[in-house]
């Protein structure tokens, strides 16, 4: 099959691929770009692990066609820490033992990096909210919710 | 993966290829870039178009337009769609909320279209090339329909009017045990003149309830005025059954449900 161009940015930086018409998104960014931080579990949209933030929207990769993220600017968890310094999210998720396995782990933070860009200071519901289209297998939930909390805080307590 | 995808900017262009056997539209691709992954093989060309008008919402005289590529996300964070933001919420997690799109929610099928069930309730107007079509006429034919669909149009509601009520097991995100809407006229001292209720998870697609539309006729919001309505929700019903309920369980709680909507 012929195959297509396809060129956006990748936390920051220019990619451009060719790839066969009609491939995902998650495939493109870990099969040809090798970006394995979003993850395929169900590729049925159900469990969130492939989650990427795509023009600052929350999206599921597995049911994104990569030609339609032409010209678009896409986050990956991959691309959260600088200079080897781990964003507070990652941190959080560290110190409060929210990963286990690490499977949801990407998928979990991109979620709710979404939510802190938007609201710094988020309600207990609203972090609730936020992760509900993303299953975890490990935790019980609890862990990831108190991570995502730290994390708030820890970011208001700089900016104060 | 043999699935290929082609672009058009025009929807005269994209009408003209879905003609092809084995092509459908792409909306967010929530249900059918699924299906493909799931190793669905009949759809085989995906056709999409990128005329902004058709991401557009427009909210004016008391009438919304709402372009087939509009977002649940964008419906549940506008500030005149108040109306329609608990339906939109409704669906899928905030990933799915930024796919989904008003006209893919039209073609979902039961469990799905839950916001299809909102439009079934106000009598929203289905918007192709080919004309307009009343929403009840559009869902019946869905099936062979061919064409792009490009918006759906209606009235703002009133927001004392208008109830919009999802059951589902898991909070804050599930699936439908079944979805109500209804939109009612009342006199001054409560007694409904005009009903219109739509059920989801009830049939293949969201219906009516007219049967209970009929009854609530002249009823004021009581127990016991609505009794007759409640019995009457059943009627012509056939429910889905899948992972998260029977058609029995279905069958069994659309009166309890209604009647909590009816009282809330
Ligand atoms: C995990 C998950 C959870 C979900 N939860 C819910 C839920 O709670 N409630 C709910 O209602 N739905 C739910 N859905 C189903 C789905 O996301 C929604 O129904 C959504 O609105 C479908 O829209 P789409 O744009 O993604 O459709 P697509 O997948 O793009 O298209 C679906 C069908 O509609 C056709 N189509 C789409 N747009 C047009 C158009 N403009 N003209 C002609 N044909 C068109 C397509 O050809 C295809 O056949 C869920 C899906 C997933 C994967
Ligand atoms: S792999 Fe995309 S939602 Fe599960
Ligand atoms: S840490 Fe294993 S699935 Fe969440």
């Amino acid at each position: 099959m012929a195959k297509v161009p396809v060129q956006f940015t990748l936390n920051g930086s220019e990619k451009a691929e060719f790839i066969e018409s009609g491939t995902t998104l998650l495939h493109a960014l870990r099969d040809k770009i090798g970006d394995m931080s979003p993850k395929g579990a169900c590729h049925q949209g159900t469990c969130g692990a492939c989650s990427v933030i795509i023009d600052g929207e929350l999206r599921l990769s597995c049911l994104t066609l990569a030609e339609t993220c032409n010209g678009a600017a896409i986050r990956t968890t991959a691309g959260l820490a600088e200079g080897g310094v781990l964003h507070p999210l990652q941190r959080a998720f560290l110190d409060a033992f929210a990963t286990q396995c690490g499977f949801c782990t990407p998928g979990m933070i991109m979620a709710a990096k979404v939510l802190l860009d938007r609201t710094p200071n988020p309600s207990r519901e609203a972090v609730v909210e936020a992760l509900s289209g993303n299953i975890c297998r490990c935790t019980g939930y609890e862990p990831i919710i108190q991570a995502v909390l730290t994390a708030a805080r820890a970011n208001s307590q700089n900016a104060a | 993966m043999s699935l290929a995808l082609q672009t058009f900017s025009s929807v005269k262009d994209a009408n003209a290829a879905l003609q092809a056997a084995g092509t459908r539209y792409l909306g967010g691709g929530t249900l059918v870039v699924r299906a493909a992954n799931e190793g669905d093989v009949s759809v085989s060309r995906l056709v999409r178009v990128t005329d902004p008008g058709l991401s557009q919402i427009a909210v004016s005289g008391g009438k919304i337009r709402l372009g087939a590529s509009v977002t649940m996300a964008a419906i549940a964070r506008h500030p005149e769609l108040a109306a329609l933001a608990p339906a939109a919420r409704a669906v899928g997690g905030p990933a799915i909320r930024n796919m989904a799109t008003v006209g893919g929610n039209l073609f979902a099928p039961a469990p799905y279209g839950d916001f299809a069930v909102a439009l079934l309730a106000l009598d929203a107007t289905v918007v192709t090339e080919d004309g307009e079509l009343p929403i009840e006429t559009f869902l019946a034919g869905r099936d062979t329909s061919r064409a792009v669909v490009t918006a759906v149009s209606l009235s703002m509601p009133k927001t004392e009017s208008f109830r919009f009520l999802k059951i589902s097991r898991v909070k804050p995100k599930g699936i439908s045990v079944l979805s109500i809407a209804a939109l009612m006229q009342r006199t001054a001292d409560g007694t409904v003149t005009s009903a219109r209720i739509a059920l989801g998870c009830m049939a293949d697609r969201p219906m009516r309830a007219k049967a209970a539309e009929r009854a609530l006729l002249g009823c004021k919001l009581t127990p016991e005025e609505i009794a007759p309505a409640l019995a009457a929700a059943g009627e012509g019903i056939s429910p889905i059954t899948d992972p998260i309920a029977s058609a029995w369980y279905r069958a069994e709680v659309l009166p309890v449900h209604l009647g909590r909507l009816l009282l809330a």
